[in-house]
């Protein structure tokens, strides 16, 4: 029982789990999960769905922040990733057509690629602030999105474009499969490989790792990128289940979110350790906290607040501090039972 | 006389760890009194319960024959107890001013008032001896100046009753030292109680009064200085026999007879503006190469150039023969350099990893992210290390913060031993750790170099240079001034000139 207690995932967890038992209070068939015309439907599967392209940007948040950094340029990136693909997409002779969507968002990708190459080198090489750095982007990247967009709103009609962020697959949302491909493919790349224990490494002592022989600098720069490239195709879903590029909505207020569903997954905002599982349960909560609002009713205007509230409970929760003075001398007198 | 502080029956227990077993300690006024013990006996656990960080789990604490409980380091140091810690604990970005009056600044009309600041600074420096620019930033100073700032800031505070002083000579040289005794003793006069920890027993048996023994957690006993023999506070200390402890420093010494094998590393005019003067020096294969000289100058520098940690600008680097561009510790590593810092807490082990992680992690770094150690193959040199050079607690997933100095040493050793290098750099392995581990790395450094391993040696002690080198380099002022082959002809006095001469002292 202790060890469960102080498992790191125990309180995002319960916290979850609280979250969801309280949605079946207000609505019976919360958990009812039903088959219609071949999808999936139910609140649980929304939640799945809407939290793909937060989970996808949580997750190079992640890594970004184990290595000590920070970048605020997510959700700008998401906005260039959709209004650069409804654009292309709106170029084509034959929108309908899977190769050249294919394309479409393979150049999408890369022109993330570019921008995460680019907060890579401010960071690694120039030795720029990664807030600093990356709010350049942050800044000036709705600009370039509003650039390509010509400042409108594009909408597309693209069939195979709107599977990736509204489209099934063997009943299963695909935004869904992709945010646990996205997962999958992190965790083998950081576990699987010493990649990982690399990133904490520099990100527990920069200097330390540089003396032990470590390519900080590379390292650096690839989670940038990595983080970009995720946002990327964040804002692909985001734009394909909307069918048009908004400069503005698309990721806004994004990277705040990411960061808040790191820090509530247990990993530090100084770097070292993290805990992929700890983001992504603290995306799903985000998520489900934005879904219960609606279905518990909480008026449209005081939403942000109730937000507020559930989050301070929860980082409370998890504080080892906070718990040792609300529970601290109940703790010390079971302590001291002789053994 | 009425104890200042007294302590009894300390407990502390951490989670599968008794650090502190019914201890007991008393400080008198105006005494200097030396807490002794291997690393972790408990004695960092005792000054940290002492100072507030942390809180008992049994026992009672009086000051002045009153009980007291803190919570917290403010409380302590309210009620008259300071502390300097042994890695310097002040704030690098502030002036130096500004880290002595951190916390109680002198105000005037609700403001900060800085000339006053600044006169009261320059005064409490002066009383060190120490005249510097007070408005400089401190990491502009060296660590030993950062030292003395450390203890001007604890001893500024007028209403010193318990002066705590964990280590403040591991980073200072000999006059440094005693410019430190003056002032302990001068405290002592205005009836201050001083506990003094040091790893250096000539220094403890220089300045202590007497002296409280703890081992694994528990109290040996109380006694004077006077009345307990070096070699019987050391076998009090690590609770083995006298012999065994002769034995290991006399394997040393027979090691130091000289067996030379190839060059491996050759520094020609090597150099770097404002580290190090332009030197040449060759290590040969299975070689101890001491460098002895003064604080700062201009061994770690030296040692950091032949690592590619710092660029030189002048001259050039043989490896085997061959020319080669060092440009970063990748590049010396791939030719089976090893370099372990001095700074063990910033640029040696990583606090938040484990003990596994920590020593295969320069390893990994040499192999690249993409080919990871088997876990099994971890495990199994993890375990080899950790038994080979006695690191406790014996736990690999047990993060490395959690371990003592000397223990943190060894698994920094171990993360180089591990890659099997070919030239071993290590920087100060001995500073702060006790008698037992520092015989122990003394000895692993002589058997490390029989078995062909070629070692370049720093340290600020003497004594060990000369017991375990074949050929002495000595530096002044940075420069490398002489090379000495180490014979009977050597000894301590015989460096003491060189590394004096030419010093107007």
């Amino acid at each position: 029982m202790t060890t469960l207690l102080r498992h790191r995932l125990f309180w995002p967890a319960a916290v979850l789990v609280v979250l969801l038992a309280s949605n079946l209070i207000f609505s019976n068939n919360f958990f009812t999960i039903t088959l219609q015309d071949g999808h999936l439907y139910g609140s649980l599967i929304d939640i799945l769905r809407r939290s793909a392209p937060l989970v996808l940007v949580a997750l190079g948040m992640t890594l970004v922040i184990a290595t000590g950094g920070i970048d605020l340029s997510v959700g700008s990136v998401m906005a260039i990733s959709g209004a650069l693909a409804c654009l292309l997409i709106g170029d084509l002779s034959n929108p309908d057509a899977v190769g050249p969507v294919l394309l479409v968002v393979g150049a999408a990708i890369a022109l993330c690629l570019v921008f995460g190459l680019w907060n890579g080198f401010l960071v690694a090489v120039l030795g720029i602030q990664p807030i600093i750095a990356t709010l350049i982007l942050m800044v000036a990247g709705r600009g370039v999105a509003q650039l390509i967009t010509g400042g409108q709103i594009l909408n597309v009609r693209s069939e195979p474009y709107r599977v990736i962020g509204a489209g099934y697959f063997l009943a299963v949302p695909v935004s869904f499969l992709i945010a646990a491909a996205a997962v999958a493919l992190t965790v083998a790349l950081t576990r699987r490989t010493a990649l990982g224990l690399l990133l904490e490494s520099v990100g527990g002592s920069p200097t330390a790792s540089r003396l032990a022989g470590i390519r900080s600098r590379r390292i650096t720069i690839m989670v940038y990128v990595f983080a970009a490239a995720f946002a990327g195709v964040a804002g692909l879903i985001y734009s394909s289940d909307v069918s048009s590029a908004d400069s503005n909505a698309a990721g806004n207020l994004i990277e705040l979110n990411a960061i808040l569903a790191v820090v509530l997954g247990g990993t530090a905002l100084t770097g070292g350790r993290f805990s992929i599982a700890g983001s992504v349960l603290g995306a799903v909560i985000i998520t489900t906290l934005d879904i219960t609002a609606v279905s518990v009713g909480v008026p449209v205007e005081t939403t942000l607040l109730f937000k507020a509230v559930v989050v301070i409970v929860l980082c409370l929760a998890q504080s080892a501090t906070f718990r040792a003075k609300v529970f601290g001398r109940f703790g010390t007198r079971r302590a001291e039972v002789p053994a | 006389m009425a104890e200042q502080l007294k302590m009894t029956g300390i407990k502390k227990v951490f989670p599968g760890v008794v650090a502190l077993d019914d201890v007991d300690f008393r400080l008198l006024p105006g005494e200097i009194h030396a807490l002794m013990g291997e690393n972790g006996a408990g004695k960092s656990t005792l000054i940290k319960v002492l100072t507030g960080v942390y809180d008992i789990d049994g026992g009672e604490i009086e000051l002045a024959g009153q009980k007291v409980r803190f919570t917290g380091p403010l409380q302590a140091q309210q009620a008259g107890i300071s502390t300097v810690y042994q890695e310097v604990n002040l704030c690098p970005n502030l002036s130096v001013a500004e880290n002595i009056f951190i916390g109680r600044e002198p105000r005037k009309f609700g403001r900060i008032h800085w000339p006053e600041m600044r006169r009261r600074a320059r005064a409490s420096l002066a009383r060190l001896d120490l005249d510097i620019d007070v408005t400089a930033q401190l990491d502009s100073y060296s660590l030993a100046i950062q030292q003395m700032v450390a203890i001007a800031r604890a001893t500024d505070i007028g209403t010193t009753k318990v002066l705590i002083l964990d280590e403040p000579t591991s980073s200072l040289d000999a006059s440094e030292v005693e410019q430190l005794f003056t002032i302990m003793r001068r405290l002592k006069a205005d009836g201050v109680a001083i506990l003094f920890v040091s790893h250096f027993l000539d220094q403890v048996y220089e300045v202590a009064d007497r002296m409280t023994v703890l081992r694994n957690g528990r109290l040996i006993g109380e006694f004077r200085t006077d009345e307990l023999p070096q070699m019987q506070l050391v076998s009090k200390m690590i609770g083995k026999e006298l012999e065994a402890l002769e034995q290991i420093e006399e394997h040393a010494r027979e090691t130091t007879v000289a067996e030379r094998g190839t060059p491996i590393v050759e520094a020609r005019e090597l150099g770097r503006t404002g580290a190090i003067a332009p030197f040449s020096l060759t290590i040969h294969a299975g070689e101890v190469v001491g460098l002895a000289g003064l604080l700062g100058s201009g061994r770690t520098e030296l040692a950091r150039l032949l690592f590619g940690a710092d660029r030189p600008d002048h001259g050039e680097l043989l490896i085997d023969g061959r020319p080669h561009a060092v440009k970063a510790p990748r590049d010396a590593m791939a030719e089976g350099i090893a370099f372990s810092s001095e700074n063990r807490r910033t640029e040696g082990i990583i606090g938040e990893l484990t003990v596994r992680e920590n020593m295969i992690l320069a390893m990994q770094a040499a192999r690249g992210w993409t080919r990871p150690i088997p876990r099994r193959k971890q495990d199994e040199l993890v375990e080899q290390y950790i038994k080979a050079l006695q690191i406790r607690p014996a736990d690999p997933e047990r993060l490395v913060r959690d371990l003592s100095g000397g223990n943190q040493q060894k698994v920094l050793l171990a993360r180089w031993l591990i890659t099997e290098p070919r030239l071993l750099i290590i920087d100060e392995p001995t500073r702060g750790i006790d008698v037992g581990a520092k015989a122990e790395i003394q000895r692993l450094v002589a058997q490390l170099a029989d078995g062909g391993m070629a070692v370049l040696f720093v340290s600020a002690e003497l004594e060990e240079v000369l017991r375990l080198s074949h050929k002495i380099e000595v530096l002044r002022d940075r420069r490398l001034v002489e090379e000495l082959e180490n014979g009977d002809d050597v000894d301590a006095d015989r460096i003491m000139q060189t590394i004096a001469g030419g010093a107007t002292t």
